[in-house]
């Protein structure tokens, strides 16, 4: 509708600002906004649009995650600790949005430095599933899910260190990918677990996370993990996937870790019917294991904190973020402004990590917790001898009542049992709209399915999302937030 | 009883790179505070390191020098501490894989009283890259410590012995010897007083014969040789009284004070830091290819020794000249110049160890800003060679050009010859002129010559000189005198 000029950059942009400004007080998917740096981007979009160097991205509005430093904007991680912190430069990512010419909306809520499943841990508040206002979206990057859900964004950037991209996604019903670690230059996104960290995009179709790739992607000699590899066209096969059976000769993996104990039955009805969906798409399915993904969680929440309780050293109250107000010595300084800037999540997870990195538990948490990881990521390796992509549940269970787990953090951690392992191995996972399941007290709820791949097959992923997606429509549908305007 | 020190050194070493270990930050010293301190130097969050490929050459342009392994894959960990000039919370190290290993340093220890010098090889356990602190500035802001992170991030590479000295002289020999390697090879400024090159001395001591070590003591961050002598003397005499006074010694790290010459215990080791070494995640294992070390091999100028070995062989000087004109690189810098200049080897020897470092120790200064060009030098000798002038000019003219500017008309050696008239007459009619006059109005001294007195001739020869003013070419002297006067 840009290119052929039916709107302008500027006008579908102030359409944005005014659900924003209708719904974010109640779902609070923002943390920051700046109605006039956003529409001064909308408006140098129009002029590129008119000159004919318009991109793909050029005048569309995405929602970026608040974990992205982004030159003059509030950038916070979900944090009392840098509550008031005016990054002064930009992340990869947002510059690459920008050189496209994509508008930013603001920047969305989060679980605070990315640690939660359920955006309760932001100091900014909790926000609302727009499928239901007494549930979570889901977490870390449940500012940005519920901001694509409610179509207060075109699209949304997340990030995801055991599956904060991917589970929102499917607790809000849009598609989500992570990519291959290493694809997305973390320059510039506030560091959690550095070896697991990955951005990705969060959209409404595969498709548009497909053109958000393009921008994404890419190396960046500012991070060393960053991969240099030739740029792909992530779009380049979603027009083969036309016709009676697009997925003809392709072979799903489906592990029966992923479908045992601890799954909702009405998820897995949806993800099974979603697999049938598949079949008649020409895919065929192969039974396959991942024996040792059951140790995901166990090995994440030793090598997460570990890698944070690090990370997140550097918030001391010295040079910038929360110090304060009063102390007695160095030691108390650091002691208050820490204590008074992180929450109770945050803290827990630096004790976790500095326990395990201590004198004499190194060998028997850290190390083993590594050695453990390459046997995961092992299972991977024999797996895909056997299968293109493998697919099962995202989460558990549809999204969840704010506070229900709130109180308990082995609850909270298991609901990304299913996405922790592709992190654990840097490998890409997508979780797509496969359906709805009724809640107990009658709400119908989406259910994603997860779509794991091999080392840089993110193309691969998107064309079999797409094929799917072109044969159904769960992803086109919206909430209707008219009916909780009673919420207000 | 007859006690044993035993010396062990690190040493840190400021390598000379252009830019910062992790950043592109200037490491330029003196600069106003923080005006070098790059958002990764200032840690902000998101930032990230990228290691400086010259800090590696450094590493193993140093490795190389010692012959050392170079390991083919190194790892840097992170050290966690905190400190307000640590701005990450953790300091950038390498811990288990170094990219240096063992290797050697030979030393040489100059004679001391009835003790003659004696040469010693002093095993090098390690040496590995990490970033420098930034520091702390007390008093600079009125009520409050100020943090100056210029220096944060600045590359050193940490040279850790083996505990092979047995004397503070054995200590600083080592320390020398490294100070002007570090500086021949080009990777360190070897500037003391700037803080380039500073030596960790860990001393322990044990009865004589014994073979267990004693507890050692760590005296931090001298920065001079004559503090080390002095630190590592009291140092040990204070461990032997205490252990003879029937108390023992514990670990701890120990401060030299230069105003009372005592050392000072800092912490203990209960005191000490667990610092949670883990691999850093933000960087990937440093490789160092066999193409790598090769490339740098090329770079590589010729080491002391096989200089020592090729001036011995190519100008015939004996391993004592050849030993002291490669004890640093400017030195033999500045005779291979005036070699290479047209002079000849032997008197350049003579002429740098004799009259050249006679001046410079005099007036304290080191033969880089000697004010003498080793182009002026060759062209004083190459006068003397060609019988020019005296040996005796040759020191006037020397002289002269020591106090005038190096660039001036009045340093040019045939200038100050014409001007001073020092020429020596070589025309041997002319010579045989003045010696004719000198025989006539000496006759009694040519009678004792012809009654046996030898002494006669020197008193003849004499004559001969003054009656040249000083200018006849003493050789051509002899030579004529001796054939007149058995002539007759």
């Amino acid at each position: 509708m840009l290119a052929s000029k039916e709107i302008s950059s500027v006008e579908l942009t102030q359409m944005f600002l005014n659900r924003i400004a209708q719904y974010n007080p109640v779902i609070n998917a923002y943390i920051a906004l700046d109605s006039d740096k956003t529409l001064a981007q909308a408006s140098a979009a129009d002029v590129r649009i008119a000159n004919g160097t318009a991109e793909p991205l050029t005048g569309i509005p995405f929602a970026q995650k608040d974990i992205f430093c982004a030159k003059g904007w509030q950038t916070t991680c979900g944090s009392k600790m840098l509550a008031d912190f005016i990054a002064p430069y930009d992340a990869h990512v947002i510059t690459q949005f920008d050189t496209a010419g994509a508008v930013n909306l603001g920047k969305t809520n989060m679980d605070e430095f990315a640690m939660g499943s359920s955006n309760e841990t932001s100091y900014f508040g909790g926000v609302k599933n727009p499928w239901d206002f007494d549930r979570v979206p889901g977490g870390s990057s449940g500012g940005s899910a519920a901001a694509v859900a409610a179509r207060l964004c075109a699209a949304a950037t997340g990030t995801d260190t055991g599956g904060s991209i991917r589970q929102p996604a499917s607790l809000c019903g849009f598609t989500g990918l992570k990519p291959t670690y290493g694809l997305v230059s973390r320059y510039g996104m506030i560091a959690f677990a550095s070896s697991l960290d990955q951005a990705g995009p969060m959209a409404k179709s595969a498709e548009d996370c497909a053109l958000m790739m393009n921008v994404m992607t890419g190396f960046d000699e500012r991070d060393s993990t960053s991969l240099n590899r030739p740029k792909e066209d992530y779009t380049r096969g979603l027009n083969n996937m036309q016709g009676e059976q697009p997925l003809k000769g392709l072979r799903i993996g489906l592990p029966k870790e992923y479908f045992a104990d601890g799954l909702d039955a009405n998820v897995a009805k949806v993800v099974q019917e979603a697999i049938a969906e598949y079949r008649k798409l020409g895919a065929e399915t192969v039974n396959i294991s991942l024996p040792n993904s059951q140790l995901s969680i166990p090995v994440y929440y030793v090598l997460a904190p570990a890698e944070a309780s690090s990370n997140l050293s550097r918030y001391d109250g010295v040079r910038y973020g929360h110090r304060a107000a009063e102390y007695d010595d160095l030691m108390d300084m650091y002691m208050k402004s820490r204590a008074e800037g992180f929450g109770a999540e945050v803290k827990r997870r630096i004790l976790i990590g500095t326990y395990v990195l201590s004198a004499g538990y190194y060998d028997a948490y850290y190390l083993k917790a590594q050695q453990i990881r390459r046997l995961i990521a092992d299972d991977f390796t024999q797996a895909f001898k056997q299968c293109d992509v493998i697919m099962g549940p995202t989460a558990p269970s549809t999204a969840f009542k704010a506070g229900e787990k709130a109180d308990d953090p082995v609850a909270m951690y298991l609901q990304d049992v299913y996405t922790i392992a592709t992190n654990l191995a840097g490998l890409p996972g997508m979780s797509i709209p496969a359906g709805f399941s009724p809640s107990a007290d009658g709400k119908s709820l989406p259910v994603g399915l997860q779509l794991m791949g091999n080392y840089f097959d993110e193309a691969r992923m998107l064309d079999v999302a797409h094929a799917y997606q072109q044969v159904t429509d769960w992803h086109t549908r919206t909430p209707d937030l008219t009916a909780f305007e009673g919420n207000k | 009883m007859e006690w044993e020190v035993v010396i062990g050194l690190e040493t840190h070493t400021q390598l000379k790179t252009n830019t910062k270990i992790f950043s592109g930050a200037s490491i330029k010293y003196g600069a106003e505070p923080n005006t070098q301190a790059d958002e990764v130097s200032i840690a902000l969050p998101g930032v990230l390191p990228v290691l400086n490929k010259q800090a590696v050459e450094c590493a193993i342009k140093f490795g190389l020098a010692i012959n050392a392994e170079i390991a083919p894959r190194s790892v840097f960990s992170r050290k966690n501490y905190f400190y307000p000039d640590l701005p990450k919370g953790y300091q950038i190290s390498q811990f288990e894989l170094p990219v240096v290993g063992k290797g050697a340093v030979t030393i040489q220890v100059p004679a001391n009283g009835k003790n003659a010098a004696y040469e010693k090889v002093i095993n090098i356990t390690r040496a590995h890259l990490e970033e420098d602190a930034g520091k702390s500035l007390h008093g600079a802001v009125e009520g409050m410590s100020g943090i100056d992170l210029n220096r944060a991030g600045t590359p050193l590479l940490e040279i850790v012995t083996e505990p092979d000295m047995r004397s503070a002289a054995e200590a600083v020999a080592y320390a020398k010897k490294l100070h002007e390697l570090v500086q021949w090879i080009d990777i360190c400024d070897g500037n003391m007083q700037e803080g380039s090159f500073r030596c960790d001395v860990n001393v322990s001591v044990r009865p004589k014969g014994q073979e267990k070590f004693g507890t050692r003591r760590e005296i931090k961050n001298l920065n001079s040789f004559k503090f080390m002598t002095q630190a590592i003397e009291y140092e040990t005499r204070w461990q032997i009284e205490t252990l003879e006074d029937g108390g023992t010694i514990q670990q701890a790290t120990v401060l030299f004070n230069p105003d009372t010459g005592e050392t000072r215990a800092m912490r203990s080791k209960e005191e000490a830091n667990d610092y949670r070494y883990f691999p850093d995640p933000d960087l990937l294992p440093l490789e160092v290819t066999a193409a790598d070390k090769a490339r740098v091999q090329a770079t590589m100028p010729e080491l002391p020794q096989a200089m020592k070995t090729r001036f011995e062989a190519d100008y015939g000087l004996s391993a004592y000249d050849a030993a002291a004109l490669t004890a640093s690189r400017d030195i033999a810098d500045f005779f291979t110049a005036t070699v290479n200049a047209g002079a000849e080897a032997k008197p350049v020897a003579n002429w740098v160890m004799g009259a050249v470092s006679a001046k410079l120790n005099a007036e304290d200064r080191t033969i880089h800003d000697s004010p003498i060009a080793p182009a002026q030098l060759a062209q004083l000798l190459k006068r003397v060679a060609d019988n020019t002038i005296s040996n005796n000019a040759a020191k006037q003219v020397f002289e002269i050009m020591w106090i005038s500017d190096k660039s001036s008309a009045e340093s040019d050696v045939d200038a100050i010859i014409a001007a001073k008239g020092l020429k020596q007459e070589s025309d041997s009619g002319a010579i045989e002129a003045i010696i004719d006059e000198v025989l006539v109005a000496n006759q009694a001294m040519v009678e004792e010559f012809k009654a046996g007195k030898e002494k006669a001739f020197n008193a003849l020869i004499g004559q001969a000189m003054k009656a040249s003013k000083g200018k006849a070419n003493p050789a051509q002297v002899n030579e004529i005198l001796k054939k007149k006067l058995t002539a007759n």
